[in-house]
């Protein structure tokens, strides 16, 4: 009995500190290896976190613009933009010189960033500089990305591209660790080092938490502002170059399901919609719970417009279930 | 104790209570709120709730309000026994409260918010004129100078204050709860409400009062119940000495709330030069701060006074004049720049521009620091350092309870104000400026700021003290402007500071 009851007050501990996510991915794992026998294997599992990443990197992304108190729409199109933009790049410089193929990669994918971090960086003028509301800056700047990409394309994927890009970073590996994995462990390493222990870091959390506060304390708001929007463009941008190499293409629909799933990433793993509040190493996780859904969907062969409906019920529900969280905390304070 | 005190000021005297409260329980998970709590109110006295901060007034009210549900105990009603569903429920009964947040609608106008909720109505169709005519007879009967079809958000505090009261006044009232109702009040708003208390009272409604300050208990005040940490302790008239109503609230005794402080003027710190702000609320200001003296700065809400130091600090931007800050111009600066020069402004409203509510106490304090060497080397944080340093500040402050990683949202308002004060104390200050220092803060945490500020102008700092409390301006001043819509009316020093004197200026010469 006293087993029992410490056994709830650890569930109870754990609701308040970590949230909803850590109970959501006990109960996805017994569901799905429930489902299919080839779901709890070593390749599957390595697959997921594989397939996760791109995502990964966006929500880490879009989590600097929550944390400011905004959100990024425009995540998507930033993907779709750099994978255009970079591929174009890239496979103009290559048949530009087809001998130099290490540095006709390198120009593709700075390329494509810089289009990608553009886009971030004219949302964070938006948001800093002129006072537009995140939702509309972010929302019309996804249109302007998106028109962009269509337009230097004509809606065509890119082709041209040097084998040696899509073998290296989209299907190669390290020492057994596929790239994007690699690529995906170093920046949240970064990212981690970044929100913890630097300032700016420090200063994304109270602009987020009381923006009037934080000025007070004269911090710079509007450069902190800006640069949560280029940091979330540049990490959708790096996705969307990964993305790339992956599909050996350049292409111009890819993302449309970044926004929300970003967000939802985010919003599962605890981070605030009202900004200030929320921690990187949950993001990750929210991020890769995604993942494991979507894979284990696949598996139980649960149709892919079923699993559009899945994936917006989850992030209503972790978003319910943290305004349950809200009021249980209010109550142990009183 | 002496439970049963006559009070002498009631016409209703012989009456049996409108309201009675008997061993009243309310337990939160780990704490007891409220702990077999006795409150009885006649009809037409006010009768104040006193106490600390978390001593359980709020609760009371929330419950007498219909708000909450006590765990144990009875409510009676004109003499039978309810079970306050709502605080629709209590608003039907005519129990109306007052809280210090409101609850209006910014972009709906006066009349719509006066009866919101219970408006009126033939087949589904609003009935516009007669809301608009219930709502100007309401606003007439008190006294209110509001029009009907003002939208609330241009309102000044007081005046949405007003809208909240009348609101009270839609249906029968017999009991009136006012939270705080002062506590954004002007001088003469004040008086207005003292008088409309007044009028109210006559009515034979019965009045809840909360309030932190002495003076108010004293003018309308009929009966005290004193309550600490959840517990009845005691139910006496308004006549009862300070000290011992200090004695019963804190369960200690304090000589004085107030003080004694050297001051050794020095070199002036702080030069405004004829300030003009672009906005308009401040005009032509001059005046100075020195080292080692505690310059007040008074007036009524909404004069300017707070203008002048956000002017100072850069959060307003100047339109004439200069500022000159130890020697240096500095008309204009960004407060980031302020702050590296030794110029901190302690803003008066803590939740809205002080502190990052669901951020840690450590990250709340460190926050105007970050960028020196003691909390961090180029952009990377000294976190072991930062933790130190800020849990010793805690400490210095008396934090209570003393956990900086807590949130600063989990916090008593006592305790929120010493977070706020504590993030002053991370770099090098030469001059101070507190902003409503003590709003919303009990007696026990306001002496202790008082010390903090003595402290501080001992030890040669320049102090600049915001107030709309005149005894704080009284007593801890050595020289105090007083300010009249967005000027100077005039500067007193040394024995010219007394109540009347400041007075005297808060108000218009030409209207007075």
């Amino acid at each position: 009995m006293t087993a029992n009851r410490t056994a709830t007050h650890w569930a109870q501990l754990a609701f308040v500190r970590l949230g909803v996510l850590p109970f959501l991915l006990m109960i996805a794992m017994i569901v799905f290896t429930l489902m299919s026998d080839n779901f709890l294997t070593g390749r599957n599992m390595l697959n997921v976190v594989r397939q996760s990443t791109y995502l990964t990197l966006v929500s880490m992304g879009q989590m600097f613009a929550l944390l400011t108190g905004g959100f990024d729409l425009s995540v998507g199109t930033i993907l779709a933009l750099t994978s255009v933009v970079g591929a174009s790049a890239m496979a103009g410089a290559y048949a530009a010189m087809p001998d130099a193929v290490a540095l006709s990669i390198l120009i593709g994918i700075l390329a494509g960033i810089a289009a990608g971090t553009a886009i971030g960086a004219v949302n964070g003028i938006g948001v800093s500089v002129f006072n537009v509301s995140p939702f509309m800056m972010s929302l019309g700047m996804a249109s302007v990305g998106f028109g962009i990409a269509l337009y230097l394309t004509g809606g065509v994927p890119v082709y041209g591209m040097p084998m040696q890009f899509g073998d290296t970073f989209g299907f190669g590996s390290l020492l057994g660790v596929p790239t994007p994995i690699l690529v995906t462990v170093i920046l949240i390493a970064i990212l981690y080092f970044v929100v913890n222990w630097t300032r700016l870091g420090r200063y994304f959390y109270a602009v987020g938490g009381n923006i009037k506060a934080a000025r007070l304390s004269g911090i710079n708001t509007k450069l902190t502002l800006f640069l949560a929007y280029v940091l979330c463009g540049a990490m959708a941008s790096i996705s969307g170059i990964l993305l790339t190499a992956r599909l050996d293409t350049g292409e111009a629909n890819i993302g449309a399901s970044m926004p929300l799933e970003s967000i939802a990433a985010c919003v599962i793993a605890g981070v605030s919609l009202r900004g200030g509040v929320g921690r990187l190493e949950s993001v990750v996780m929210g991020a890769l719970f995604i993942g494991l859904v979507q894979n284990g969907m696949n598996l139980a062969r649960i149709e892919s417009y079923l699993q559009t409906v899945v994936i917006g019920a989850l992030l209503i529900l972790a978003v319910v279930a943290d305004q349950f969280r809200l009021r249980y905390i209010a109550n142990l304070r009183d | 104790m002496n439970s049963d005190v006559q009070d002498s000021g009631s016409p209703f005297v012989g009456d049996p209570p409108l309201l009675k409260l008997e061993r009243i329980t309310k337990r939160y998970p780990g704490v007891l709120a409220l702990d077999q709590v006795d409150f009885d109110l006649r009809p037409g006295e006010v009768h104040v709730l006193f106490g600390e901060n978390g001593a359980g007034k709020s609760t009371i009210i929330s419950i007498i309000a219909g708000a909450l549900r006590p765990d144990a105990g009875r409510i009676e009603f004109r003499g039978r026994q309810i079970a306050l569903a709502s605080v629709h429920h209590a608003r039907s009964l005519g129990i109306s409260a007052v809280f210090q947040e409101f609850s209006l609608v910014p972009q709906l106008t006066v009349e719509q918010n006066l009866f919101l909720g219970a408006e009126e109505t033939s087949w589904g169709r609003l009935n516009k004129s007669a809301l608009h005519e219930n709502a100007a007879e309401i606003l007439k009967r008190l006294g209110f100078p509001l029009r009907p079809t003002q939208r609330v958000e241009y309102l000044s505090r007081a005046e949405q204050q007003m809208v909240e009261i009348a609101k009270a006044f839609r249906s029968d009232l017999s009991v009136l709860i006012l939270d705080e109702p002062t506590a954004s009040l002007t001088h003469r708003e004040t008086e207005q409400l003292f008088a409309l208390i007044e009028q109210v009272k006559a009515q034979g409604v019965g009045i809840v009062y909360i309030t932190h300050r002495m003076s108010e208990i004293r003018h309308i005040g009929d009966r005290i119940t004193v309550l600490r940490d959840g517990r009845y302790v005691a139910t006496v008239d308004s006549e009862t000495a300070e000290d011992e109503l200090v004695r019963l609230m804190t369960g200690r005794v304090i000589d004085q709330i107030f003080p004694h402080i050297s001051y050794r003027p020095g070199e002036a710190m702080l030069e405004v030069e004829n300030l003009t702000t672009e906005d308009g609320t401040v005009t032509g200001v001059s005046m100075n701060v020195r080292r080692g003296e505690i310059v007040g700065l008074a007036g009524l809400v909404g004069c300017g006074k707070s203008e002048v130091a956000r002017a100072c600090f850069g959060l307003i931007p100047v339109s004439g004049g200069r500022t000159l800050f130890n020697g240096e111009e500095t008309t204009g600066l960004p407060p980031r720049q302020m702050l590296d020069r030794g110029f901190f402004y302690v803003p008066p409203d803590r939740r809205g521009e002080g502190l990052l509510m669901m951020r840690s106490v450590r990250e709340n304090i460190a926050l105007p620091a970050l960028s020196l060497p003691d909390f961090s080397r180029g952009s990377v944080l000294r976190r072991h350092a930062e933790s130190a340093r800020t849990a010793a500040l805690a400490e210095r402050l008396n934090l209570q309870p003393l956990r900086v990683e807590r949130e600063v949202d989990h916090f008593s308002g006592g305790n929120q104000q010493k977070v706020l004060l504590a993030k002053s104390l991370t770099r090098d200050v030469e001059l101070f400026v507190f902003d409503e220092p003590t709003v919303g803060v009990d007696v026990g945490t306001r002496a202790a700021i008082y010390e903090f500020i003595r402290d501080l102008c001992e030890s040669g700092a320049a102090i600049l003290l915001i107030s709309s409390d005149l005894p704080e301006i009284l007593h801890l001043t050595n020289r105090v402007y007083v300010m009249c819509r967005g000027s100077l009316a005039a500067e007193l020093s040394g024995e010219e500071i007394s109540q009347e004197s400041v007075l005297r200026h808060c108000f218009e010469r030409k209207a007075a």
